[in-house]
């Protein structure tokens, strides 16, 4: 094989951009972790709607609600539910308050990436202990 | 010479798009924090309750712009996801039907959930 006029020996040839050794900053994850839970919010919005016009609709079906949110499978859809919302909220009020230009330095940046994933963290708990306990 | 516009985006520019972001987040923060404080504080809820809340006029207003907000937001977010990852340069000539079907898909999901919730929340 030729490039450029020089000829290619080796078969196993540098790769420019391999994934699977960039390490990535704490800043990305955040991000990305930020555009994965707006996706899921998409697919939760059918569950909190569900949620809502039942509770709303009768007397029956607003008790039936309270029953379900005590079994196991109904459970795990609201918490993984509200954990998305969790995230994505706190996510977005840290990109909202950089939009007003604080911690857009890149120790800000990452100061405020790490206190959006503990503050996150936690509220994804205290979400699980609300639904389960 | 006038601003570009994109038919494709929701607003009519992408500041337009970036503002109705910011502030549709807003609105929807302070109807997650109010809503999960409320059911917090009030732990024995039951209907008569929980309906006499939502048909308040302040409750009302507070659900219809939340409702209108997930829309508008949602519809803005997942187009930038969709333009983002569903290009020809990542996935070829087919990525052009493919993200039209996607967006597509979303508009008519995001449709029906604000047909649904401005029913719900209107209906009380
Ligand atoms: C609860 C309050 C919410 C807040 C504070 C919030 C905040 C934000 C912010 C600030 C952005 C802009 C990010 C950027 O420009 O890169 C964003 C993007 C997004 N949001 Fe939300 N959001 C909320 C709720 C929701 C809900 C309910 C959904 C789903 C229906 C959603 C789906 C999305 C999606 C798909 C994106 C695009 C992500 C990206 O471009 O990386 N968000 N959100």
């Amino acid at each position: 094989m030729q490039i450029y006029g020089v000829y290619i020996v080796n078969k196993k040839r540098p790769v420019n951009l391999d994934i699977g050794t960039i390490h990535l900053p704490i800043t990305s994850y955040v991000s990305i972790l930020h555009r994965v839970s707006g996706v899921v919010l998409f697919a939760a919005i059918a569950v909190f709607l569900w949620v809502l016009d039942a509770s709303l609709s009768s007397e029956e079906s607003f008790n039936a609600v309270k029953e379900c949110i005590g079994s196991p499978f109904c459970q795990f859809i609201i918490w993984a539910s509200l954990a998305a919302l969790g995230y994505h909220m706190v996510a977005g009020i840290r990109h909202l308050i950089m939009d007003f230009g604080l911690g857009e330095t890149l120790e800000g940046g990452q100061l405020g990436a790490k206190i959006a994933l503990i503050v996150a963290a936690v509220v994804i708990i205290l979400a699980g202990v609300w639904v389960w306990v | 010479m006038g601003m570009i516009t994109n038919v494709t985006s929701f607003g009519r520019s992408g500041l337009s798009d970036w503002l109705l972001q910011r502030a549709t987040a807003v609105v929807m923060a302070i109807y997650t924090v109010f809503v999960v404080f409320y059911l917090l504080t009030n732990p024995d809820l039951d209907y008569s309750q929980w309906v006499s809340l939502n048909s308040h006029i302040c409750m009302k207003v507070l659900n219809v712009l939340t409702v209108i907000s997930i829309a508008i937001h949602a519809w803005i977010g997942l187009w930038a996801v969709l333009t983002d990852y569903v290009t020809v340069r990542l996935l070829g000539p087919k990525a052009t039907p493919l993200r039209i079907f996607f967006q597509l898909g979303m508009i008519t999901v995001t449709l029906v959930y604000l047909i649904w919730a401005l029913d719900i929340v209107w209906g009380i």
